[in-house]
């Protein structure tokens, strides 16, 4: 094992083409995983931010925001279960805003609330809001009236709050009100009555599953409820973009798993007279596959660390439309599965160790 | 008596394609506990093959293999392995050096690989080594910045690190001039009887033999105490 280290430092060179590829093919992990968190995380902030255990769609809704609908009277079914001890309504309006001074209108989310999400202050006086910092590219500033919708319904900002998103658009945290006034002025067709929202985020006790399922009993199958959970992933898209993001990194991944595996393969045909002398003064298999492995290892967190610094350098040039979002947990768990599969990678190697006849030292010359 | 080594009867026969040839024909030969044992022979006539069995490096086809009186015939590779780590020191015909590391640091493999010192301990035994070979000065140069004999003299360094037994010496001197192979010779003699271990050393070079206690004559697999047009088998012959 100290040889092979050895080898590394007086070799390095050896290691360049191995080492480059892993490296490039970090970079590219990071960056398909700093995609899936940006997406995801932009997707999913309003309903992350919940602070509820519970959200409460209308039946036949298909747990999406702007089908479901709950009335007073389903409100009050739903406050009536055992368990569930404080109800706030919900309600998203997916509207163009006009920012002064700027050409393009900017895409927001407008979200009528009456519990405060996490991070967000208390609902604010109509005609205001808490503005997710996402809209400051789009260049708003607090202070701003905004208008909403082609009937301009003006919302002034507040102040910031983050990581709040609704599918990739800014949200305007506001007073219940406001956020009827824009739905129903800019969606005639989907206008809510006063007293109405589209979801009820819910507090209570106990299991978060247990009580979902209790609101659906209780409310005699009138009701949609998930868990925080799941309301994440029943938002349009997201669960397919997950599935679609792991398989690209597990395809990825095990490209990584053959780069090590062939380079260390024919790292190791090279290395039989080495290896035969070696074994032939008495170091055996186990050492020399440790010493392989040990290679592979250290090839392999260089490559990690080169990787991961060049994307962080080039996520520097994306520009901020891109939803890449590099975030230190996904750069830890791409760490482990490269490493994971560089030990992989070298296990290919075992057998040609083994294989090696230390007979083979008689005669080769270095 | 407790011999260093002890071939009995030993056959080797490699399969080459159709045919076999036989290296090694009823090999029979003993080398007490610090003699020094030169076997002298022409180009393929067994010489390496005969190492080769005596350090554990190859299996023999038929007869037994005794060193320091313990039979490795029917040892498993894992057990060949311990073996060859503890009891034998080899100076391979190609001398064999790992290039990538400096003159000592190819004496501190073998402790590495599981030698019985450690750190500071094989440090010094390796320094040492270097010092009477004469190569303290060339401690830290790789294989490739040695001369032949420097190269030499470092390969017998790392067959004495783990004070072997047996000492098995492959064609020491066949790539150096006569006195850098004379002064190569002197310094196995100084080493080996120094310290009490058993050698072999395989020379095709007759000038070399006046070194050893006594030396064997090797012809076609065949041993005997003299050469193999003299009148008849010695004491090592079958
Ligand atoms: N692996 C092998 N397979 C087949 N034949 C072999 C093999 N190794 C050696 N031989 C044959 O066995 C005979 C003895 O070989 P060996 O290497 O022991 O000779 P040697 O005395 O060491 O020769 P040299 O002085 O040239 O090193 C030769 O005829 C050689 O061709
Ligand atoms: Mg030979």
């Amino acid at each position: 094992m100290r040889v092979a280290l050895r080898e590394l430092r007086r070799r390095p060179g050896r290691f360049g083409v191995a080492t480059g590829v892993l490296t490039l093919i970090t970079t590219l992990l990071v960056f398909l995983g700093g995609l899936l968190d940006g997406l995801f995380l932009g997707s999913t902030g309003a309903i992350r931010a919940q602070d509820a255990d519970v959200l409460v769609y209308s039946a036949f809704s298909r747990d999406s925001f702007l089908r479901s609908r709950i009335g007073p009277e389903l409100r009050q079914e739903v406050e009536r279960v055992p368990g569930v001890e404080e109800t706030g309504g919900l309600g998203l309006a997916l509207v163009a805003a006009r920012v002064p001074g700027e050409e393009e209108p900017a895409d927001a989310a407008v979200a009528g609330y009456q519990l405060a999400p996490e991070g967000v202050p208390p609902t604010p006086p109509p005609g205001e809001a808490w503005a997710d910092r996402r809209l400051e590219a789009d260049g708003v500033r607090v202070g701003q009236t905004l208008l909403m919708g082609p009937a301009e319904v003006p919302i002034r900002v507040r102040g910031w709050v983050e990581d709040t998103s609704y599918l990739l658009q800014g949200t305007l945290w506001v007073a219940p009100e406001t956020w009827r006034r824009v739905q129903s002025l800019s969606r005639p067709d989907a206008a809510v009555a006063p007293g109405v929202f589209q979801v009820l985020a819910v507090r209570g006790e106990g299991d978060p599953a247990d009580l979902a399922r209790a609101i659906e009993a209780g409310t005699g199958g009138r009701t949609s409820a998930l868990t925080l959970d799941e309301a994440v992933f029943s938002l349009p898209g997201t669960a397919q973009q997950n599935r679609v993001f792991t398989g690209i990194i597990g395809a990825t991944l095990l490209v990584a798993v053959l780069v090590v595996g062939l380079f260390f393969v024919l790292l190791t045909l090279e290395r039989t007279g080495l290896y035969g002398v070696l074994k032939a003064i008495g170091a055996s298999s186990r050492q020399l596959f440790a010493g392989v492995v040990a290679q592979a290892v250290v090839v392999t967190a260089v490559a990690v660390a080169l990787g991961t610094a060049l994307a962080v350098l080039l996520a520097l040039a994306v520009p901020p439309e891109v939803p890449l979002q590099l975030e230190p947990a996904r750069a830890g768990i791409t760490a482990l599965g490269m490493l994971a599969a560089a030990l992989v990678g070298s296990i290919v190697s075992l057998r040609r160790v083994v294989r090696i006849d230390p007979a083979t030292a008689i005669g080769s010359a270095t | 008596m407790s011999a260093a080594l002890d071939l009995e009867d030993v056959r080797k026969v490699y399969r080459a394609g159709e045919g076999e040839v036989v290296a090694l024909s009823h090999a029979t030969l003993q080398v007490g506990e610090d003699e020094i044992v030169a076997l002298l022979g022409p180009s393929g006539s067994g010489k390496t093959t005969l190492l080769s069995i005596a350090g554990g490096l190859l299996a023999a086809t038929a007869g037994r293999v005794l060193v320091g009186g313990r039979d490795i015939s029917g040892a498993t590779p894992g057990e060949l392995t311990r073996f060859r780590r503890e009891q034998v020191g080899f100076v391979f015909q190609a001398v064999n050096l790992v290039p990538f590391l400096t003159a000592r640091e190819n004496l501190l493999v073998v402790d590495e690989i599981g030698g019985r010192r450690k750190g500071p301990e094989s440090r010094a035994r390796a320094d040492r080594l270097l010092e009477e070979l004469g190569l303290a000065h060339r401690a830290g140069n790789l294989p490739g910045q040695l001369s032949g004999g420097e190269r030499q003299r470092v390969a017998i360094g790392r067959a004495l690190m783990n004070e072997p037994r047996l000492v098995l010496v492959d064609e020491p001197t066949s790539a150096l001039d006569t006195r850098t192979g004379t002064q190569v010779m002197e310094l196995i003699r100084t080493e080996v009887k120094g310290r009490g271990t058993a050698a072999v050393i395989v020379t095709h070079d007759t000038r070399m033999t006046r070194w050893a206690d006594r030396t064997l004559h090797i012809d076609d697999g065949v041993l005997s105490a003299v050469p193999a047009a003299g009148p008849e088998g010695g004491d090592a012959e079958a």
